[in-house]
């Protein structure tokens, strides 16, 4: 009889080199896999290294061809490159065709380069909570720089972005949603400004009122002034401007800044996954509240009369109180 | 605990020179309606770039789509280059122009279905569905 050799502990492998190990963590991650967070606790000790770039704006924008030319900029300084790269799902059947990965196609053979697609999937916190611990893995690994593209379309997009030490903003002329995206609230999460194609008729143009809006908005000493570059990542032209912007907002933030910004991230992340867990615990099936689930308790009060506001009270301060049953599979997912 | 619900990743691959990828993208396409992610390698893509590209994205299957002729010498080089990266596990299928023999040969050889021109795009998304269900159940907790 064969015995199966018995593998090496994942995070082992990962913080060995093993980029299997690093496709299956991520996959843990995006599923919500319970052993995810055990095998976490034993390579985080290694996060931290990695720059982390956010880069988002509206489709078609030329971001993953963005992220192609800025990795090709990043190899020629030797440093090694993860990309994650964030697709919709499709709302009615949860499927997705994840087509950044063609534009990136030619840093496939990189062994310095891992590319991995995601999929935004149904929830909002479940994206950036996934995106958040890929980005945690391909650090610990050791990638030099890991990017992060997603499609700028809404609040869940921007959580993720957000979570990166720099922030880049893709809009190009000639699409309605650059505006939209000027409008939208966009502009507030970016800490670089990119109009690419500047092959196209109209960029200058663009660049300049996004230029005025960004003054408008950001008039005060100390603070750092969102640049617009242009380039056209399509050419390959201007990338070296990007690349440069991109420094200039690490040197501004320094390493004391980071620090700070990394921290108060970290906060966010904490509070979002607890209030993932304490939601789940709370609306489980299993009897919670009085012998009964909490959902069953609820219409209860509501029978005699009593009104959604002062159930919620009294839910928030049984929780505060530690009321509510004991919650088992909490402390194993812990 | 092993979950059976998960979605279903998938690679499609276009290996060697033909320049033919509506075929390959109408599945692409299908297998999406169905509820799976699916990744597009795009065209003329080594064996290696396939299955590099699958490891990176730890998909469950990998399927192939040609039309040239050559998937008697390109389909195993992929299996191989899998099964050297440690991927030997994905579910491994083809389609494209390829007789019944050759199909025959290639089942037998680490592929665990080949669709011939003909088959309708939703069973095979029905197909792939019912194979990953089977997996994901027997799956245990080692990684
Ligand atoms: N003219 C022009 N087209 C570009 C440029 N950069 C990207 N594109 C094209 O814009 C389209 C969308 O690019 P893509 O990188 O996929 O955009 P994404 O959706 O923002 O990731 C593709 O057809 C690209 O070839 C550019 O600098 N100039
Ligand atoms: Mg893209």
């Amino acid at each position: 009889m064969i015995v199966a050799e018995k593998k090496a502990p994942i995070a082992e492998r990962l913080m060995n080199g093993d980029r299997n190990a690093v496709a299956r963590l991520i996959t843990w991650a995006e599923n919500g896999d319970g052993r995810f967070p055990k095998a976490l606790a034993q390579f985080y000790p290694q996060v931290g290294k990695a720059r982390r770039l956010g880069v988002t704006g509206p489709p078609g924008a030329g971001k993953s061809t963005l992220v192609n030319e800025l990795v090709g900029h990043l190899r020629t300084q030797d440093r090694s490159v993860g990309v994650l790269a964030v697709d919709p799902s499709s709302p009615f059947t949860g499927g997705a065709l994840l087509g950044d990965r063609i534009r990136m196609e030619s840093r496939t053979s990189d062994p310095k380069v891992f590319i991995r697609s995601m999929a935004s999937r149904s929830s909002h916190g479940g994206l950036a909570r996934a995106t958040i611990d890929a980005c945690d893995v391909m650090d610990a690994f050791g990638f030099d720089d890991v990017l992060v593209e997603t499609v700028g379309v809404g609040q869940a997009e921007y959580d993720v972005v957000s979570a990166a030490d720099t922030v880049v903003v893709v809009l190009c002329p000639g699409a309605g949603d650059s505006i939209q995206a000027m409008k939208s609230g966009l502009l507030e999460v970016a800490d670089v400004l990119v109009v690419n194609k500047d092959d196209m008729p109209g960029a200058q143009r663009l660049a300049a009122d996004l230029g005025e809006a960004i003054h408008i908005r950001l008039a005060g000493r100390g603070k750092w002034i969102t640049p617009v570059v242009m380039c056209s990542a399509g050419r390959g032209t201007g990338i070296e401007d990007v690349a440069k912007a991109i420094e200039e907002h690490r040197s501004f933030l320094g390493e004391m800044g980071l620090k700070q910004a990394r921290n108060t991230k970290r906060v966010g992340q904490v509070r979002m996954v607890a209030s993932e867990w304490v939601d789940q615990a709370v609306w489980s099936p299993e009897p919670r509240w009085n012998g009964t689930t909490c959902a069953a308790h609820v219409q209860q009060e509501l029978s005699a009369g009593s009104t959604p506001y002062d159930i919620a009270r009294n839910l928030r301060d049984a929780i505060m109180a530690g009321k509510l049953q004991d919650q088992p599979e909490l402390r194993e997912q812990a | 605990m092993p979950n059976t619900t998960r979605i279903i990743r998938v690679l499609i691959g276009k290996p060697g020179l033909d320049g033919h990828d509506r075929g390959a993208k109408t599945v692409a396409s299908v297998l999406r309606d169905h509820g799976m992610e699916v990744i597009y390698s795009g065209l003329h893509k080594t064996p290696s770039e396939i299955a590099e590209a699958a490891a990176q994205e730890d998909v469950d299957v990998v399927g192939l789509s040609i039309l040239s002729g050559a998937h008697m010498s390109l389909f195993p080089r992929v299996r191989d280059e899998l099964a050297s990266r440690g991927k030997e596990d994905v579910l491994l299928v083809g389609g494209g122009i390829i007789p019944a023999e050759d199909m025959a040969e290639l089942e037998n050889d680490g592929f665990a279905k080949l669709f011939g021109p003909g088959t309708n795009t939703d069973d095979i998304a029905e197909w792939i569905k019912t194979e990953m269900k089977k997996r994901f159940e027997a799956e245990g907790e080692d990684a």
